[in-house]
């Protein structure tokens, strides 16, 4: 007995530290976010109650529902975009690449996340600006100038500046863990090679597809750079939704409602993609 | 080799001496007081070296600025911290009475302020007394009205605040991400001016809705601080709703192609004045640092701030201007009769002090400001 709970104690001690990290700095204010979202603000000072007048409000609103909409189209559509282009990408570096090469790669990919984001969203606006590089090269050639700042466009282009390298990197583990023989075997039987891409490959690199659009997903709903420094705020996504209702009028409760909502449906989608990622392979 | 070491010859004695001699200085500072810190709240800028290194060096203190954008903005960081945070505190003239209010801020003696020196305008500036109680004291203001890219129109076209609706700026006009200088302004221009454009019944404030939401094809954005700049600055916007010179004048210094006027419709005056957080124990050097904006020397800094260009309340302010900075003093109206004088424009009765919603609540302007955005 003694022996077995020495040996029980070990795996505990060293789990501990993420169980109080997580308990303290996650769940404790996840509580108490959740029983904010029930207090009062008066005079700009909030006031502990339980009341569903901020649940009532905000979701009563059409302007939320359309930043909702918005925010997870627009996620959706992240994570669609950033697994397209990041697929040639990522075959090239699992299978024409050298094991040095690719790591080499993968380095290089982690290179754009030692700036920070907002200056990278500032970068963006130079280049996509009217007066900007984009439009003179497309000026030369007769074309434009067309409006990207202050458009969806400019939000997407934030979007994909910030997971795409992280989809690439998902991806390209994903795909150079595949057993070569099986794809070779799959060649030898005759198979064409896009029926080898859809039959082989993508069902054995499922896992890594997936987890890379959940993370472009999540990462894209929570952004407030992309949608506001490229973006223009025009319309709001739930994130500037937060801003403004902080903003104005102290209303964090009001804000609270709006983030719970989003950790809800993040929970929803992450659960749905998990399931898909690790679900019987067919 | 030990004993050459330890040698004292004379070139190692002069080499020790003017070490010690240099350093002199040095132990000195970390022997003297350590500097006072003054927490400030204040919009940016106000806690910047071209404004207070002078009087940090010469009262060995030290501003720590928080800053803040926007007085509901402002009233909720303060409303986060505990009593006694911020030293002094620079505000929205017309965010003073809600300080009060919720206890923020103290009473302030008069006597300690040069109130003779400043234009009769704003002597007794509402909002910042209650009877003759002062709760705050004006150090600096500026105008609001049409901002404007000069190659997209002309100075007639922005003559009005039906510039934001010319096909030459659609998609171009963008708004500050703040609601009360632009539904001020969308108030003025339905006529809404007696008593102000903040005092308007239910039907006129369905009036400044509907023209706002009118104006929802013409905008290209919403921006904070930066983003206004940034926007005027490339191009991106060519009309900017809710601003004023303090934002072009830094711009066109730059020798980026924008201006603002004051419209046919009548301006709005931004106004910024210290108040002294409630619990501080630091009256003396607050009350000095006050003075000291309010002098000749404080009011050339504050007109020609970095960060953004203000308006002085004082007659020794533009005279003082009119002699360290003549263009500047032109530039901003600040000699007597200009055609850009303001306290002229005052007395045309064409500037309105920004003020919060009188018949509607803050909240009501709030949500209908996010309405709009998602529009």
């Amino acid at each position: 007995m003694i022996t077995s709970r020495k040996l029980d104690l070990y795996p505990i001690l060293w789990r501990l530290p993420l169980l109080v990290w997580q308990g303290l700095f996650f769940v404790v204010p996840l509580a108490f976010m959740a029983a904010m979202s029930f207090w009062l603000v008066k005079n700009y000072r909030m006031e502990p109650a339980f009341v569903f007048d901020n649940w009532s409000r905000m979701l009563g609103r059409g302007a939320f529902w359309d930043a909702y909409w918005l925010t997870l189209g627009r996620a959706a559509l992240a994570g669609v975009l950033a697994t397209v282009i990041a697929f040639p990408a990522s075959l090239f570096l699992s299978f024409r690449l050298s094991e040095s090469a690719r790591r080499f790669a993968l380095l290089c990919l982690i290179v754009p996340f030692f700036t920070s984001f907002l200056v990278r969203a500032y970068a963006w606006q130079v280049i996509l600006a009217e007066s900007g590089p984009v439009n003179a090269v497309l000026g030369a050639a007769g074309l434009g100038p067309f409006t990207m700042l202050n458009s969806g466009f400019g939000a997407m282009v934030g979007y994909l500046t910030l997971v795409l390298p992280l989809v690439v990197i998902f991806q390209t583990w994903s795909l150079a863990a595949i057993d070569k023989n099986l794809i070779e075997a799959a060649g030898n039987l005759g198979a064409a090679p896009l029926r080898v891409l859809g039959s082989v490959i993508i069902p054995a690199a499922k896992t890594g597809l997936v987890l890379g659009a959940v993370f472009a997903f999540i990462m894209t709903f929570g952004d407030f750079v992309s949608p506001f420094y490229l973006g223009g705020s025009k319309p709001p996504t739930l994130t500037i939704l937060i801003i403004d209702t902080t903003k104005s009028g102290q209303q964090w409760p009001r804000a609270a409602v709006v983030a719970i909502v989003m950790i809800l449906t993040l929970f929803a989608v992450a659960t749905a993609a998990l399931k898909a990622a690790y679900g019987r392979r067919g | 080799m030990t004993e050459s070491r330890l040698h004292l010859t004379r070139r190692r004695l002069l080499q020790g001496g003017a070490t010690a001699l240099l350093a002199a200085p040095m132990l000195n500072r970390a022997w003297a007081q350590e500097a006072t810190q003054i927490n400030m709240l204040a919009w940016y800028g106000h806690a910047e070296p071209d404004i207070v290194a002078e009087f940090e060096a010469a009262n060995n203190v030290k501003f720590v600025p928080k800053y803040y954008a926007g007085g509901d903005n402002m009233l909720a960081l303060i409303s986060q911290s505990p009593p006694g945070t911020y030293d002094l505190i620079l505000s929205d003239a017309e965010f003073v009475q809600q300080l009060n209010a919720a206890g923020y801020i103290e009473k302030m003696d008069p006597s300690l302020y040069p109130f003779d020196d400043f234009y009769p305008e704003f002597q007794k500036f509402p909002g910042h007394w209650t009877d003759d109680t002062l709760w705050s004291v004006m150090v600096r203001y500026g105008l609001l009205g049409v901002s404007y890219n000069t190659d997209a129109l002309t100075r007639e076209e922005a003559m009005s605040y039906n510039a934001y609706w010319n096909p030459k700026v659609a998609g171009k006009v963008g708004h500050f991400d703040w609601h009360l200088p632009t539904l001020g302004q969308i108030s003025l221009l339905n006529g809404n001016k007696s008593p102000t454009p903040w005092d308007i019944d239910s039907a006129a404030w369905e009036a400044v809705k509907e023209k706002t939401l009118s104006l929802k094809p013409q905008v290209g954005g919403y921006f904070d601080y930066g983003g206004t700049f940034s926007s005027l600055k490339n191009g991106e916007m060519l009309a900017m709703v809710g601003i004023g010179d303090w934002i072009t004048g830094v711009l066109a210094k730059d020798g980026a192609k924008v201006d603002s006027v004051i419209p046919e419709e009548g301006g709005i005056q931004w106004t910024e004045s210290y108040s002294i957080g409630a619990g501080t124990s630091k009256h003396e050097i607050i009350n000095k640092f006050i003075s000291y904006m309010l002098s000749p020397e404080g009011q050339v800094k504050s007109i020609q701030m970095a960060a953004y260009p203000g308006l002085s309340p004082t007659k020794s302010g533009w005279k003082a201007i009119q002699a360290a900075n003549p263009d500047e003093a032109k530039r901003s109206g600040l000699i007597e009769g200009a055609d850009n004088d303001p306290i002229k424009l005052f007395r045309e009765g064409r500037i309105f002090y920004r003020d919060t919603p009188k018949q509607q609540t803050l909240e009501d302007w709030n949500d209908f400001w996010s309405d709009y955005k998602s529009a």
